[in-house]
C-alpha cells in the first residue's frame, strides 16, 4: 500500500481552535497527483479558451486541456467546437499548427481530410472501405464528452455525466457578469500568449493567484515601482473581502492604489487619462446605474474557478490557467483580456500595466515563480515537517483580502475529490 | 555611420554581454539613449509586433528599464536574490542596415542562467538599431526574439537577455 492510499484527508481542520492545515504530502506524492488527474482533471469543468480567439469561420487554435490535445474551432456555420486532435485511423495528430484559419483538416499521415465540423470527408482509397464508412461516427473527428460556455468563457468536461456547467459555475457567473460587463461590445483576448512553467506543483499556483497576504513581501519591488512612476498611485487604501463561491470556487474583491483602464485613474496617466477614464465611467453609469458602475470599475477582482481557472481583474485582466507535468512542475499559459472595442490609449496603457505586473517578464510574477519554488523545495523536508499552515482569517464573520478563506474553500473542495470523502 | 565596421559593433555588444555577467546593470543601462526601448515580444506575435497592441513579456521605456536595472539591484528582487550567474554569447553579428543617422544590427544569441543547481538556457536573436552620441556608440533599441516555445522550460526573465 502506497503513502496515498493510506491516507483518507490531507487536511487538518479544527474549526473551534482555528486550525486548518494541509499536508504537504499533497504537493510532492505521484501517487496524489495520479488521484488527481483521474478525479479532478477527468471531472470537473476545465476552460479551453475564450469566444474571441476563433472569431471566423475556418478559425482553429490548438491546446493542452487537461493532458487532451484539443482542437478548439469554428465551423462553417459558426459554431464552436472542441474536438480530441487525433486522427480516428491511426491517432496522429490532425492539426499540427497552433493557431490559424482553415477550410478543413487533413491528417497528413494518410491524407484523410476532416469538416471543420469533424466529419470526415474523404480518405485516400476509399473504394476500399466499407460502403458506409463515411457515415459511421466513429469515422469522424471526436467532440469532446461536454462543451459549454459562458459569457465567451468556454469550458470542456470529460465526464460525459456532468452537471451542466451552468450549475458548475454556480456564483462564478455573476463575477463573470461583472468582468464581461466592462464592454458593451464584449471582451477580447489580446494577441500575444505568455506561455511559461514553473518547477512547482500546479496547487501553490492555485494559492498563490488568490493570495492577498503575500503582496507587500514578495512584491515590495513593484510598490517601489509604482511609487516612482510620475504621479504615484492613486489615494486609495489596499482593502476588501474574501468570498467562499462553493464548488471550490472563491473570489477576492478588493480596492487599491494601482490604475485601471476601466476605470480607475492613477496621476501617471495625466489630463488626457483622466478625460479617457471619465468617459469609461460614466458609460458604465449609463449601462449599468452608479453602483454596478463602482463595483466594475473600482473594485479588483481575483477570481478562482475550481480546479485551474484564475481570471484575475486587477490593474489589466488576465485569464490563466495551469497543468500539473509532474508533482514538482506546471506549465501556464496566460493571456490579456480587453474591451473589444477600447482606446489605442487604453489598451496601451492596459497592455503596459499587465507586463509591468503580470507575466513571466514583469516586476511581479518572477518573485512569485521564485516564492513557488522555494516552497516546493521546501518540501524536500515534508516527512519531517509535515504541514502548511492556511488558518489566517478563520472565525472572522467576513474574512479580509488578505486572509485564507479562499483557499481554505479550495482545498476542502480538492480533499471532497480527491478523497472523495468530506472533511 | 559609414565608419563603424562590424568589428566595432562586436567589441561592443561583447562588452555589453560582459556588463550583463558581471552583474554591473548601471553602467549597463548607460549604453542606452535617453528615449531607448528594450522588449522582449511574446513568442507567438510577429517579430515586428508593436507592444501597444500585443502582449508581449518585457516592453520597457527608458523609464522602466531604468526602473528593472534598480528592481535587479535590491534583495527583494527575490528572483534575483542572491544574484543568479550567467552567461551572455554574442554571435553571427551583422550589420541589417546603415543610415546616417543609426545602424540596424542583428545578432544571435545563447544565456545560460544558474540558480540553486538549476541551469536554462535562452536563445534567440537579437535586434538592435545602435547611433552614436557624444563619440560613443549607444543602444536606441534592443529588441530580443526568444526561439523557445514559450518560456518552458525557463519559466522567467528574471535576468536581461
Amino acid at each position: 500500500m502506497n503513502a496515498f492510499e493510506r491516507m483518507n484527508t490531507a487536511l487538518m481542520v479544527d474549526e473551534a481552535k482555528q486550525i486548518f492545515k494541509v499536508s504537504r504530502q499533497a504537493f510532492v506524492d505521484p501517487d496524489i497527483l495520479a488521484a488527481e488527474r483521474s478525479r479532478i482533471f477527468d471531472k470537473c469543468w476545465l476552460y479551453l479558451g475564450h469566444s474571441s480567439e476563433v472569431p471566423k469561420p475556418g478559425d482553429f487554435v490548438t491546446r493542452q486541456v487537461g493532458g487532451r490535445n484539443i482542437l478548439f474551432a469554428r465551423d462553417a456555420k459558426g459554431a464552436l467546437r472542441a474536438m480530441l486532435n487525433t486522427c480516428p485511423h491511426r491517432g496522429a495528430q490532425v492539426c499540427r499548427e497552433k493557431h490559424g484559419n482553415a477550410k478543413s483538416f487533413q491528417c497528413f499521415y494518410h491524407g484523410w481530410v476532416f469538416g471543420l465540423d469533424g466529419a470526415l470527408r474523404s480518405q485516400p482509397g476509399e473504394a476500399s472501405y466499407a460502403p458506409d464508412f463515411k457515415e459511421r461516427s466513429t469515422s469522424n473527428l471526436q467532440q469532446v464528452a461536454r462543451f459549454e460556455g459562458y459569457r465567451d468563457f468556454n469550458f470542456v468536461c470529460f465526464d460525459k455525466n456532468a452537471e451542466s456547467l451552468d450549475n458548475y459555475l454556480g456564483a462564478v457567473k455573476e463575477y463573470l457578469d461583472v468582468i464581461a460587463d466592462q464592454a458593451e461590445a464584449g471582451m477580447t483576448i489580446v494577441g500575444g500568449t505568455q506561455e511559461y512553467s514553473m518547477r512547482a506543483n500546479w496547487k501553490l499556483l492555485t494559492e498563490n493567484s488568490i493570495d492577498g497576504y503575500h503582496a507587500l513581501t514578495t512584491h515590495a519591488t513593484y510598490f517601489d515601482y509604482l511609487k516612482a512612476t510620475n504621479g504615484g498611485l492613486a489615494p486609495v487604501p489596499l482593502e476588501g473581502a474574501a468570498r467562499d463561491l462553493g464548488n471550490g470556487h472563491a473570489v477576492l474583491e478588493y480596492k487599491a492604489p494601482w490604475g485601471r483602464p476601466v476605470a480607475q485613474w492613477i496621476p501617471m496617466w495625466g489630463e488626457d487619462g483622466k478625460k479617457e477614464i471619465d468617459r469609461l465611467y460614466q458609460d458604465l453609469v449609463k449601462r449599468h446605474g452608479e453602483e454596478r458602475a463602482k463595483r466594475i470599475a473600482l473594485f479588483n477582482r481575483n477570481l478562482f474557478v475550481f480546479p485551474n481557472l484564475v481570471v484575475n481583474d486587477i490593474m489589466a485582466v488576465t485569464v490563466r490557467t495551469y497543468y500539473p507535468v509532474a508533482p514538482d512542475f506546471m506549465n501556464i499559459s496566460a493571456w490579456a483580456l480587453a474591451p473589444k472595442e477600447e482606446t489605442d490609449w487604453a489598451r496601451k496603457y492596459r497592455l503596459y500595466n499587465f507586463l509591468e505586473f503580470l507575466g513571466p517578464g514583469g516586476f511581479a510574477t518572477p518573485d512569485d515563480v521564485e516564492a513557488l519554488e522555494q516552497c516546493q523545495r521546501g518540501f524536500r523536508n515534508s516527512a519531517e515537517a509535515q504541514w502548511n499552515d492556511i488558518s489566517k482569517g478563520m472565525g472572522k464573520p467576513v474574512p479580509a483580502y488578505d486572509d485564507e478563506l479562499q483557499m481554505r474553500a479550495f482545498w476542502s473542495n480538492w480533499n471532497r475529490h480527491v478523497f472523495q470523502t468530506s472533511i | 555611420m559609414q565608419n563603424i565596421s562590424r568589428a566595432d559593433i562586436e567589441d561592443f555588444l561583447f562588452a555589453e554581454a560582459d556588463l550583463l555577467d558581471e552583474w554591473r546593470l548601471p553602467e549597463w543601462l548607460e549604453l542606452f539613449t535617453e528615449d531607448a526601448i528594450y522588449y522582449v515580444p511574446s513568442t507567438d506575435v510577429a517579430p515586428d509586433s508593436s507592444p501597444d497592441k500585443t502582449l508581449f513579456y518585457v516592453a520597457d521605456d527608458r523609464f522602466r528599464l531604468s526602473e528593472r536595472v534598480k528592481r535587479l539591484m535590491k534583495r527583494t528582487a527575490h528572483a534575483e536574490f542572491p544574484h543568479s550567474r550567467t552567461r551572455h554569447l554574442v554571435s553571427n553579428v551583422r550589420i541589417r542596415n546603415r543610415s546616417e543617422a543609426e545602424l540596424e544590427v542583428g545578432s544571435s544569441f545563447i544565456t545560460y542562467r544558474t540558480k540553486d543547481g538549476i541551469t536554462d538556457t535562452y536563445f534567440g536573436s537579437n535586434r538592435y538599431r545602435i547611433v552614436v552620441e557624444n563619440g560613443r556608440l549607444r543602444i536606441k533599441e534592443k529588441r530580443c526574439l526568444l526561439d523557445s516555445d514559450g518560456l518552458r522550460t525557463q519559466g522567467r526573465v528574471s535576468i536581461i537577455l
